[in-house]
């Protein structure tokens, strides 16, 4: 699971627009197993890290009630082409999830 | 499914405690992250509650913040949100749901060569105000909208 995260980062004027779509359950801990008539453990992602050349651009808390494979949409200013722009995430297990990706012109 | 549901509010405090074992298994691991995970904000499950914890306490409404939530959302588990801020100096961008069991969804800290712009999915488990909070200069301002959800998302 860890390797699946799909990003993209593309020149929109001098805007970069980066689009994040993150393969996670998303489990919010408050449905139950209509079989064994327990709850499901929580299991989400609750911080997520994006990085501009290293750079910290968006720091995020989340909770559970983030969609399941998360989609994240956000602009940064000041990238160019070939810039590196990567993802750190974690869940609440300790679940680590990284992306990278280069910014491309459009 | 409904029945379910019921049970289920009628069990909030298993469900506190699911979610204070999930903030116990984040200290392990918090380290590459700025600040630990906002756990009192995050389990606040009234939405004034939650909006104080989040450090967005007295938030006025501004009309310089656009948020763009569909009218009707069918799937509750799938709800598009997309957040633009007009004021000057924007730092963070939080989203609450006023109805669900825990009102924040999630909040975003902007560098200053970001965008105040943040669009991504949400769970809503019934009809709801969406909130978005804005922090800039040191003020808070916010900005919400009805949704009305057909099928819930979240725990049922």
């Amino acid at each position: 699971m860890a390797d699946e995260m799909k990003m993209r980062a593309t020149m929109q004027g001098d805007v970069t627009d980066v689009k994040v779509l993150m393969t996670h359950i998303m489990e919010t801990g408050l449905r139950k197993d209509p079989k064994t008539e327990k709850f499901i453990p929580a299991h989400f992602v609750n911080h997520f890290v994006a990085t501009l050349n290293g750079k910290t651009v968006v720091d995020a808390q989340w909770g559970i009630a983030v969609a399941k494979n998360p989609f994240i949409n956000f602009r940064i200013k000041g990238a160019k082409p070939g810039d590196k722009v990567a993802i750190s995430a974690v869940d609440n297990l300790g679940t680590q999830y990284t992306g990278e990706t280069t910014v491309a012109a459009k | 499914m409904n029945e379910l549901r019921r049970a289920f509010l009628k069990n909030a405090g298993a469900a506190g405690a699911l979610l204070a074992a999930a903030g116990a298994g984040l200290l392990k691991s918090g380290e590459v992250f700025a600040a630990a995970w906002n756990k009192l904000a995050f389990s606040s499950n009234n939405v004034t509650d939650a909006m104080k914890n989040a450090n967005y306490g007295g938030a006025i409404e501004s009309k310089d913040i656009m948020l763009k939530v569909p009218d009707i959302a069918e799937n509750g588990a799938l709800v598009p949100v997309e957040a633009t801020s007009n004021i000057p100096g924007t730092t963070s961008i939080a989203f609450f749901v006023d109805k669900n069991q825990y009102p924040l969804v999630a909040d975003f800290d902007l560098a200053s060569g970001t965008e105040p712009y943040i669009s991504t999915r949400i769970k809503m488990s019934q009809t709801s105000l969406v909130r978005v909070a804005v922090r800039a200069g040191g003020k808070t301002y916010m900005q919400s909208k009805e949704v009305k959800v057909t099928i819930g998302g979240c725990g049922n």
